[in-house]
């Protein structure tokens, strides 16, 4: 399996920001304005990568993505959509892995009038793959999210993605080439979302579309029954979208050409690099985590620990790292989960406490305030944190975290808690020997510089809309 | 002459069960207040507080009711069943009746609304128990303005007392929504006060996290300073 | 066999009162932020009555059943 490199802009100065997701050649962006005779399909893309095109630079346009894929193909009913995407094996791209099928199904069971949204605000800070994807390859989102319109009957159709007046702007003209080649069959409304960790969550999603905060909801009835306007609602990560798009060309087999007989398919990854630099890698379900993560063999140095699964994922010694596959059913009984594909390798040189404690206050603070458990638990584990990776002596404070974690998980409205207390306990585990150490007065790292991008967190009420 | 004592009989049972029926939604009210602000009878198990606010309430409703019937049911002045719901419609002094007929209809509504809570869903239930707050002024009011009883002796100490009651706990709720912390805020505030107080904690080190700017977290050294202990 | 009846709290509704562990303590307890525990085991037709009444009872209305079986 090959993997395809796609290197992200990496931001210079102090902080360690969310990387930046890579942008097309600002000249090559142009609406498609021949109409010639039909030409046969293109090939399926061989091999990887298949969302993105390689090189650097792409062209963006509507008329090179008409080009190297041909016309979007509409499937002639929506048992037939359905049916592809099954025999695809398709699962959500935004971290949950939920059969599309299933969703899709769901939805249009309901019987009402659907509302079709896809999700393009990834929320995690370390995550730049749906912004990348939007930039890159927008029109097999959009081409996804007009397949899934059409065959729920949708009576809305919205791209969400949070407020960025650049993407917006180029969004919005992506999708007037669109209006104006006719592709599109639903009108798409694009809607902003505030920066916030839980703002991608689907209640909370709906909440924003609905007017509200980006808070989540407490989900009964679930959101495929009662979501945006009291509609069924689907809700669909950005790339899911774009692999459909391919899988409604292509077909199911083509899909299963990449991935695992369980786990079909590729996906999209952003990994942190021991040198401090990240990018975004589309890779096949199963590949080896060795093949996207140097381990201490590029620049950076020693490495030690992994983090996979972004920051509700888990910490992994190295050497149990190298000996996993991007996959769930490798990832899972390790702790872990292949989620929305984030990989960070923490060099030597750094203070993996710190990095914990660092993130898992962003995390606390992210907290939507609604859930005794999640808006107590949460801060008291964090301010442990700080506490231990401050080289104060632990005793008290190990019990009490532990304790804190058990009240904390499973008891919110969304997995926000619980993906926290995942993160934590990987870290109790992975940096037991540097707890140790720092319980003594002492701290094995060598560089002080935050390495996990953290963003600045909300201030007040208006930051959550 | 019977007919002259029974009219004046039930004259009395209307003025009483209204001044019993003021006293209870009073009460009502001041429950209700405990309630939403987590307030405790002493020596009572909080679902003493619920349960009373509950009870009480009917036993209200079915004072009012008493109250209401016996003032229909008088021959000595006319008032149609219809202006006891709806308003000024009585000839008999109609705005002050009127306002016991506004102060009613807000009753059936709250009663109807609670006794079917669970049905009618969490946002629709408050936003009429709402009107809870103007039921009781409205009653008041036509409880001084129908009749003379409670701006004398002994009643007009009752009134007053009741009014000082209901100023009381609105006071206490209105205090209590303006120190609630914002959402947004909730997490940051839990960290801010961690790890709590309590004897023993020590004061310097936490306190040195605690007081970090957010920048200043993400910036890195979260050690102490030397000689901060 | 009537599906299992059982107690689930609405997180984001509920701002921990603590009527629910009162009125039913043998299947809810309050942890120590005052925010119920509530055990997810199917309640015991025993305990029916005290379940739907601590429902009733909750002034959030945060409390509810699931799989309510029919009382004829």
């Amino acid at each position: 399996m090959t993997v395809d490199r796609l290197t992200g802009q990496h931001p210079t100065g102090q902080h360690p920001t969310r990387p930046h997701p890579a942008r097309p050649h600002p000249a090559r962006q142009r609406p498609s304005g021949q109409r010639s005779a039909r030409p046969a399909r293109p090939p399926a893309p061989a091999g990887l990568p298949r969302l993105i095109p390689a090189g650097v630079g792409p062209d963006a346009s509507l008329g090179a993505h008409l080009a190297r894929l041909g016309p979007l193909a509409y499937p002639p009913s929506a048992g037939a959509l359905i049916g592809v995407a099954e025999a695809a094996g398709l699962t959500g791209r935004g971290g949950a892995a939920f059969p599309v099928h299933r969703k899709l199904s769901a939805v249009i069971q309901s019987g009402r009038p659907p509302v079709v949204v896809g999700n393009g605000a990834e929320g995690e800070p370390a995550s730049s793959k749906d912004g990348s994807l939007l930039w890159l390859a927008p029109h097999l989102v959009l081409d996804g999210l007009q397949l899934v319109a059409s065959a729920a009957g949708a009576t809305r159709t919205v791209l969400y993605v949070h407020r960025d007046a650049a993407l917006i702007a180029y969004l919005s003209q992506a999708l007037a080439h669109r209006f104006a080649a006719g592709t599109d069959r639903a009108p798409v409304e694009l809607i902003e979302a505030p920066h916030r960790f839980l703002a991608g969550e689907e209640s909370a999603l709906v909440n924003v579309i609905n007017g509200e905060t980006a808070r989540p909801q407490f989900k009964r009835p679930p959101v495929y029954e009662r979501g945006v306007g009291g509609r069924p609602t689907l809700v669909q990560n950005v790339e899911t979208l774009a692999h459909l798009a391919l899988i409604a060309r292509f077909g199911a087999d083509w899909f299963r050409a990449a991935g695992t007989p369980a786990e079909p398919g590729s996906m999209l990854c952003t990994v942190h690099r021991a040198d401090g630099g990240s990018h975004v890698v589309e890779a096949g379900l199963g590949a080896p985590v060795r093949s996207l993560l140097r381990l201490g063999g590029g620049g950076g140095g020693r490495v030690q620990a992994v983090l996979c699964g972004g920051y509700h994922g888990a910490w992994l010694d190295p050497e149990h790292a190298a000996r996993l596959s991007l996959d769930n059913a490798s990832l899972r009984p390790a702790g872990s989960f292949a989620g929305a594909g984030v990989l960070a390798e923490l060099p030597a040189s750094r203070c993996g406490l710190a990095e914990t404690a660092r993130v898992a206050r962003y995390l606390a603070l992210e907290s939507a305030g609604q859930c005794g458990p999640c808006f107590n638990g949460l801060p008291h584990i964090a301010g442990a944190l700080a506490e231990l990776a401050g080289l104060r002596p632990g005793g008290q404070v190990l019990a009490d975290v532990r304790r804190w974690a058990g009240l904390a998980q499973g008891r919110g409205a969304c997995h926000h808690p619980d993906g926290f207390v995942r993160f934590v306990r990987s870290a109790f585990t992975v940096f037991e020997a540097e707890i140790g150490r720092h319980a003594r007065g002492q701290c094995s790292a060598t560089d002080r510089r935050p390495f996990l991008p953290v963003p600045a967190t909300a201030a007040s009420e208006a930051d959550w809309s | 002459m019977n007919g002259i004592i029974s009219g004046t009989a039930l004259w009395f049972a209307s003025r009483a069960t209204g001044v019993v029926a003021l006293v209870l939604l009073t009460l009502v009210l001041v429950l209700g207040i405990a309630v939403n602000r987590h307030g405790l009878l002493p020596g009572l198990p909080r679902f003493a507080v619920t349960s009373l606010h509950r009870a009480v309430s009917l036993l209200a409703v079915a004072f009012v009711a008493v109250h209401v019937t016996t003032a229909l049911a008088d021959p000595f002045v006319s008032i149609g069943i219809a202006a006891s719901v709806i308003p000024f419609a009585s000839h008999y002094q109609p705005f002050w009746l009127g306002l016991g007929a506004v102060s009613i209809d807000l009753m059936i509504a709250l009663t109807i609304t609670s006794l079917l809570r669970a049905r009618i869903g969490r946002r629709t239930w408050r936003a009429v128990h709402w009107l809870g707050y103007a039921s009781w002024p409205v009653a008041f009011a036509h409880g001084i303005g129908s009749g003379p009883d409670l701006r004398r002796g002994g009643l007009l100490d009752l009134a007053i007392g009741c009014a000082i009651a209901v100023a009381g706990a609105v006071a206490w709720r209105v205090i209590g929504t303006r120190r609630e912390i914002p959402l947004a805020q909730r997490a940051a505030q839990v960290m801010a006060t961690w790890p709590g107080g309590g004897p023993g904690r020590r004061r310097d080190g936490p306190a040195a996290l605690r007081n970090l700017r957010d920048d200043q977290f993400r910036d890195g050294d979260l050690r102490p300073k030397a000689g901060a202990r | 066999m009537p599906p299992a009846t059982r107690v689930m709290v609405n997180p984001v509704a509920c701002s921990g009162h603590g009527v629910c562990a009162e009125l039913l303590p043998e299947l809810i307890s309050l942890d120590e932020w005052g925010y119920p525990l509530v055990d997810d085991a199917p309640v015991p037709p025993a305990l029916d009555g005290q379940a739907r009444r601590a429902v009733r009872d909750c002034p959030a209305l945060a409390l509810l059943l699931t799989g309510v079986r029919d009382r004829r």
